[in-house]
């Protein structure tokens, strides 16, 4: 391990719940960005439990965007370097959460990507708005419980599946996607590298449990996590040049374990029944089979 | 405490969180038995409040900061570590 990777960019005493993903996600992001960092970010947990005024956790250089325009502000950053010829060398990244990436923040990512500026958009996605108290999002998956999609007589929870966000991303033909998750630390680390290195816009979807709005234990998050990839919940990819037909699936389970396993272990899915949780897992199996993951176990 | 606002809310000092104590949130508390760690360093890639320092052979809290959430507990693959109730 390098003095690079010793640096502790994003400090320690953020309030984050115990047990969030996201502070392992950001420390990881960082310790692979290195100082020579410009960030973005929008409103969001992140934004909450880090720069809760007049403390900041931040280590490097970082802009507080409005809700919508992480993206937007960032694309800011990078012409202002590129005109004081001051880019060589600088990163700039856009931090957004799920609500700031899926809902708000999307005209001005998909602007952003598609005037082609050289900027690494990070999505730190925990499936719901979590920091106004669980409100439903786009990247609310099917079948889970929040606030404003409460389970009951008439309600499974959430009636909608989650957006394909990379997959939208990597339809504006950029040069880099990918799907990353915190439990798998060495490939997220290594398609941070391959984003930042990457000239032009790229987008990176990272999974972070959160034990609050998931309810679950807070020791729990990781071991959730990786069970998200190795029920093939969630699929780890990487898209080079915007080539959907091309993707390559980076961590593939060698048996894919029953989506229940990956369930049951939080109580936003506590209330499906079997016939929710075979319907979800068809769903799943389907996904699984266009991306070429094995057999279910 | 008065706060004093800067211009365009500008913070000029980095990593001042480190001012604010996350330690008091913890209930339980992570001991780690140094004779079974096999220094893997798991447990300080996936902690959340980088409250896990690397020593030689092995890592060492800082209680500072640690909220007792339990992960390098639980992804300890030699199972090193235990959660203790807090002692007030």
């Amino acid at each position: 391990m390098t003095e690079k990777e010793e640096l502790e960019l994003f400090a320690s005493g953020h309030r984050a719940c115990a047990g969030c993903g996201e502070g392992t996600a950001v420390r990881q992001i960082l310790k692979v960005a290195g100082p020579n960092t410009i960030a973005t970010i929008c409103t969001g947990c992140l934004e909450v439990v880090s720069t809760g005024y007049p403390e900041t956790a931040w280590e490097i250089p970082l802009i507080h965007a409005a809700f919508e325009n992480s993206a937007a502000v960032a694309a800011g950053v990078e012409v202002a370097l590129k005109e004081l010829g001051r880019k060589e060398g600088v990163n700039v990244i856009a931090f957004g959460g799920d609500g700031g990436t899926f809902d708000i923040g999307f005209q001005a990512l998909s602007g952003m990507l598609e005037r082609g500026h050289d900027i690494t958009y990070i999505c730190i996605d925990n499936e719901a708005y979590m920091n106004t108290g669980i409100q439903r999002c786009s990247s609310t998956p099917y079948g889970a419980s929040t606030t404003t999609s409460p389970t009951g007589k008439y309600s499974i929870g959430e009636s909608r599946p989650k957006k394909p966000i990379a997959a939208i991303c990597a339809a504006h033909g950029i040069p880099y996607t990918a799907t990353a998750n915190i439990a798998y630390i060495n490939d997220l680390k290594k398609k941070v590298k391959k984003a930042l290195e990457t000239e032009g816009p790229a987008f990176l979807h990272v999974f972070a449990p959160c034990p609050t709005g998931w309810r679950h234990g807070s020791d729990d998050t990781i071991e959730i996590a990786r069970l998200a990839v190795e029920t093939g919940v969630f699929v780890l990819y990487e898209i080079i040049d915007g080539d959907i037909c091309n993707l390559n699936v980076t961590v593939k389970p060698k048996k894919r374990k029953p989506v229940e396993d990956y369930l049951k272990r939080q109580r936003r899915f506590g209330h499906l029944t079997k016939e929710d949780i075979a319907k979800i897992q068809q769903e799943v199996d389907e996904k699984c089979d266009r991306y070429g993951l094995p057999k279910r176990e | 405490m008065t706060v004093k606002i800067t211009l365009g809310a500008i913070n000029k000092e980095h990593g001042s969180s480190r001012k604010y104590k996350t330690g008091g949130w913890r209930t339980v508390c992570p001991v780690v038995d140094l004779e079974k760690c096999i220094s893997c360093y798991r447990c300080y890639d996936y902690c959340p409040d980088a409250a896990i320092k690397k020593i030689e052979n092995g890592i060492e809290y800082d209680l500072d900061y640690c909220k007792g959430c339990g992960i390098c507990s639980k992804e300890c693959p030699v199972k090193a570590i235990v959660m203790v109730k807090e002692e007030k």
